[in-house]
């Protein structure tokens, strides 16, 4: 099997899966399926040359970023009005999408580790952690500063809005 | 010389941008909203690392990180506006918000 046909069996899957994604009624099961297409899109940057930006992305995105949704989802209720519409799972059969889906990327997975001539191949175009290092931390410098004081306005946004109202809170607007 | 054509990367790219798009206009459920978003900040980064690939340049990469720093500030403020709105409205359709003017 060559790097492109993998690509595109990824790319795929990926595919599909933001179209579960956007046709979905339940949400924790479109959260299953984006889940499973960020996998897929981090399966396409490590076939292309991208091994750093294919962890970031795994770590990242689904780790924390997903994970921060299904918490807030599942915490605060923001999938009641999906639940009174929507049909909701009876037993497995619910899974059986993103699992197939998963698998797929898995037997790509196994497929690259095992064979020596894809890695033989993939090494050809890398762009290692290294190279992105020396340039993010030389000429990128005030654009990490800048992501940097982004990311503060989005946590003290994120605590200023998602505190309780009520007399309780300092200074809240009602 | 990269195995995989710009082309097709970028064409997976478009088709991934556009099934977030479709997603962002035709859903009524903000947090889906907030997921089709996703969708295409994701695509941004394919088109990105792709071209970054093909060039053998670190810049896409280090494109794409800057685009994992703002995905993440902008889904920590979706989700408080979100839990903001289901406090408020007792639900999450997007057209309740019309109501506001100004």
């Amino acid at each position: 099997m060559t790097i492109e046909l993998m690509f595109y069996l990824a790319g795929a899957v990926a595919v599909l899966a933001s179209l579960k994604v956007v046709t979905g009624k339940n949400t924790i099961h479109a959260l299953l399926y984006l889940v499973v297409s960020l996998l897929a899109v981090a399966v396409c940057f490590y076939l292309m040359g991208a091994p750093f930006a294919a962890g970031l992305e795994v770590i990242v995105y689904a780790g924390a970023i997903l994970v921060l949704f299904v918490f807030s989802v599942m915490l605060f209720n923001l999938n009641h009005d999906e639940v009174l519409f929507a049909r909701q799972s009876q037993g497995l059969g619910f899974w059986a999408g993103p699992v197939v889906l998963a698998m797929c990327l898995l037997a790509l997975l196994v497929n690259i580790i095992q064979s020596a001539e894809i890695q033989d191949k993939l090494t050809v175009n890398l762009v290692d952690a290294k190279q992105v290092g020396i340039l993010l931390y030389g000429p990128y410098l005030l654009a990490v500063e800048i992501a940097s004081f982004l990311l503060l306005a989005g946590l003290i946004a994120g605590y200023h809005y998602a505190r309780p109202e009520g007399p309780g809170s300092h200074g809240g607007r009602s | 010389m990269t195995a995989i054509p710009l082309n097709h990367v970028l064409i997976l790219a478009c088709i991934l941008f556009s099934i977030g798009f479709i997603g962002v206009i035709i859903r009524k459920n903000t947090l889906f909203i907030l997921m089709s978003l996703e969708i295409m900040l994701n695509a941004v980064g394919v088109a990105f690392i792709g071209a970054g690939s093909v060039w053998q340049q670190a810049d896409g990469q280090i494109m794409f990180i800057l685009i994992l720093s703002l995905a993440a500030a902008e889904v920590a403020i979706g989700l408080a506006l979100l839990i903001r709105m289901q406090r408020r409205y007792q639900s999450l359709d997007i057209d309740k918000l019309s109501e506001m003017r100004g």
